[in-house]
């Protein structure tokens, strides 16, 4: 018993030492020589940051294509899903009035054709993607308000989607939105 | 949708084809022999040296097992107490508090059994220091735990007659050194170059297109996520797990991620084959298992691409599946796959939430946790799988009319009654317990703990029923994912989990390491036309009808009450 317990001590502190301290150090030392130096890639307008790559930001303003509804309004410090159990009566309440929010802002759009992803919470509540249909169903909007065409903007979508061949394909909605700010 | 369902089918045989090399590795690593990692030789040496270890000294099943429960134990202390007094140590720049003595008690057996349930969100929870030197830390040592202890089963199992199972220090260092690690800093990089945060910054703060300031946390985040996915510990650096885009960025991260899943629990099953030169061994074990995991995933693949059938009814378009609770860059198919690779394997680190997959999913992984041997935690897994295959073993023997063997060795009444006493102590643990919080929410909803009774359950009826079953199950099966929307930080959660994680991890790997020491100290009977084959299909697909009736008889009713009740509301 006792040897057992001197022999774990030191290994226990031997491997805190490889484990805790240089493997992460090394991964570190590594990690400054990836895109954005291992402290996570940012996105910038006129050299001002306004958001990381991967982390989905809110858009509330109808002139901005929308990402998808967030359990967490977007809290990048606290992430989390809904947890919503598909039966829950209140949960599909919640989904019932952001269809109909929808339909408001978007004339002209018919309930069939919204797609699931836009009025479903995601997992992280950062998900910083939307399908290219929900992209698509939002250009009406988003061209009728910016006095743009229709033609134009959807244009700019159809050059925002990232199509993978196994995995679904999808827009970045800030990367959308900034391209978006700059069509003239 | 078919092409995301064809990526689930080319990750999973991408797996298999990693699983059978890594396989032989490991089993030339333990047995000796050279392999191409021995430039860590002086690496070892130094360790052993230091500590005091001869690596060569033999320990029987009682040696084995003490030595491993000295150093477990060691780690719970030291585990506690630097969760309860992390504020007041170094690396928070985020000025995290310490945790409750509650949820310290529940975090540090949660780790330490290799389970990772977390009842703290890590973006708040944690400091930089204790996810580095307790949480990355015990995600190493307990894989590595799990793999030594397999290294003695199968030790035993290999020997006509011995006593000795080998020594642990050697297998428990080898397993880090020469697996954990290296693979660990391959999926690192991997994720680093994918964009998974690296560094030591703390949270940033930023001012978004449209104007809203908000804060960013980050950390050095890559290295744990890796052996978490490596080692089937599953707890994440952020709440969400690999849901989160900074943990699992994109389709590609994500694939390496599943694979890192499944990868080692599969290639110990080769291990193994090649340990104890029985390949067809091995290839029955990995038969039985692959049978049930396809299915498992055909079903939850089916039905999370299939949509929610209630939002059907609100009349809009699931072309892209149920997506509550899922992120788009992965899709529901990823998702899927994903839920059942968590749960087969003990992982439970989460990229959807599993609170909201629709009922029959829902009912799959609790299922397969409750299974808990398909491929299942690295090394326990197939230590559980062995106490199904003791059953098997009794079983035929019964029902053939001769004294039950394995592997040249009486299986007797001791060993029948451990094997018999674990597969019943689960069943007693899981349903007794979800039984007690039941109680407590029906009969007790305003006693004043951190969240009443009345408030722990985030959905009503059948489905909150199933969020107190999936906890328990979760717990024993020491996967660690959730239905998270259960209020558990509380003492009650956090305290009984704690429980049944301690008695679900230690009990269930004790047993068989006893059982093997036994059957392995017996005389050795060679295999004559009359013995039952252990490494014969038929055998395999007795194995298969075990797993199946114990489980089926341990929890169907309890399943009906929660995930099947659900299902026929719905459909």
């Amino acid at each position: 018993m006792k040897k057992n317990l001197l022999i774990s001590l030191k290994m226990t502190l031997v491997m805190i030492i490889l484990c805790a301290v240089l493997y992460p150090l090394l991964i570190a030392g590594i990690g400054k020589a990836t895109p954005g130096g291992g402290k996570g890639k940012t996105v910038s307008v006129n050299e001002k940051v306004v958001g990381y790559e991967n982390i989905g930001q809110k858009f509330t303003d109808d002139k901005y294509f929308q990402g998808r509804p967030s359990a967490v309004d977007y809290n990048a410090a606290g992430s989390a899903g809904s947890n919503k159990g598909p039966s829950n009566p209140d949960y599909l309440q919640i989904v019932k009035d952001r269809i109909d929010t929808f339909l408001v802002h978007n004339p002209g759009v018919k309930k069939e054709e919204i797609p699931a992803d836009l009025v479903t919470a995601s997992g992280s509540g950062l998900d910083p993607h939307i399908t290219s249909a929900s992209a698509y169903i939002q250009v009406k909007r988003v061209a009728a308000i910016r006095n743009l065409s229709e033609e134009k903007v959807k244009v700019l979508v159809d050059q925002q989607i990232e199509k993978m061949i196994l995995g679904p394909s999808v827009v970045n909605v800030l990367k959308l939105n900034i391209a978006l700010d700059n069509l003239k | 949708m078919n092409g995301e369902i064809l990526g689930t089918v080319l990750i999973f045989l991408f797996t298999l084809l990693l699983a059978y090399p890594l396989g032989k590795y490991i089993a030339r690593v333990f047995k000796g022999e050279r392999t191409f990692t021995n430039f860590m030789n002086p690496v070892e040496r130094f360790f052993f040296r230091v500590c005091g270890i001869n690596p060569n000294e033999s320990m029987n099943w009682k040696q084995f097992l003490k030595a491993m429960l000295t150093i477990n134990m060691l780690w719970l202390v030291y585990a506690m107490l630097l969760l309860i007094f992390q504020h007041k140590l170094p690396m928070n720049p985020d000025g995290n508090p310490g945790q409750t003595p509650d949820l310290a008690f529940n975090t540090a057996i949660s780790f330490l059994v290799n389970c990772n349930l977390q009842h703290y969100s890590g973006e708040s929870g944690l400091t930089y220091f204790t996810q580095l030197f307790v949480i990355t830390f015990l995600q190493f040592v307990s894989a590595a735990t799990g793999i030594a202890l397999l290294v003695a089963l199968f030790n035993g199992i290999k020997e006509k007659t011995t006593q000795n199972l080998g020594n642990f220090w050697n297998y428990f260092v080898k397993s880090i050194t020469r697996i954990l690690l290296p693979l660990s800093i391959i999926v690192a990089v991997i994720l680093a170059f994918n964009g998974t945060p690296t560094s030591y910054a703390g949270k940033d703060t930023i001012t978004t297109l449209q104007g809203d300031t908000v804060q960013v946390s980050r950390g050095p985040a890559a290295g744990m996520i890796a052996i978490k996915q490596l080692g089937t510990n599953g707890g994440g650096w952020f709440g969400v797990n690999s849901a989160h885009p900074l943990e699992n960025p994109n389709y590609i991260t994500n694939a390496v991620e599943t694979i890192s899943i499944l990868l080692i629990p599969i290639a110990l099953v080769f291990a193994l084959g090649f340990y104890v030169n029985r390949k067809k061994l091995a290839k029955v074990i990995f038969a039985v298992m692959t049978i049930l995991f396809v299915i498992f995933c055909a079903i939850n693949i089916y039905y999370e691409t299939k949509g929610n059938p209630a939002i059907d009814k609100l009349g809009i378009a699931q072309t892209t599946g149920s997506m509550e609770g899922k992120e788009v860059r992965l899709g529901a198919a990823a998702t899927a796959l994903w839920s059942v690779a968590t749960t087969s394997t003990s992982n439970g680190s989460v990229n959807g939430m599993h609170d909201s997959l629709t009922p029959m999913s829902g009912g799959v992984v609790i299922l397969d946790m409750m299974i808990n041997a398909l491929y299942g935690g690295v090394g326990v897994g197939l230590l559980n799988y062995f106490i199904f295959i003791i059953i098997a073993v009794f079983m035929s023997g019964l029902m053939v009319g001769r004294t039950p063997e394995f592997m040249g060795h009486k299986v007797e009444a001791r060993e029948v009654k451990i094997a018999a006493l674990i597969t019943l102590l689960s069943a007693f643990l899981i349903k007794g317990f979800t039984a007690l919080a039941a109680y407590m929410v029906a009969h007790h909803p305003e006693i004043g703990w951190a969240v009443k009774p009345g408030a722990w359950l985030n959905n009503p009826s059948y489905h909150g029923f199933s969020e107190m079953l999936y906890e328990y199950t979760s717990s024993n099966a020491n996967n660690g994912s959730g239905f998270e929307g259960l209020g558990d930080n509380n003492i009650f959660w956090n305290v009984t989990t704690g429980i049944v994680l301690l008695i679900g991890r230690f009990l269930p790997i004790i047993a068989p390491i006893a059982i093997i020491g036994l059957l392995a100290n017996k005389k050795f009977i060679p295999e004559s036309p009359g013995t039952l084959r252990t490494d014969s299909y038929t055998f395999g697909v007795m194995t298969l009808a075990v797993i199946i009736i114990v489980t089926a008889l341990s929890y169907l009713p309890a399943l009906a009450l929660g995930p099947l009740a659900e299902y026929f509301s719905l459909y």
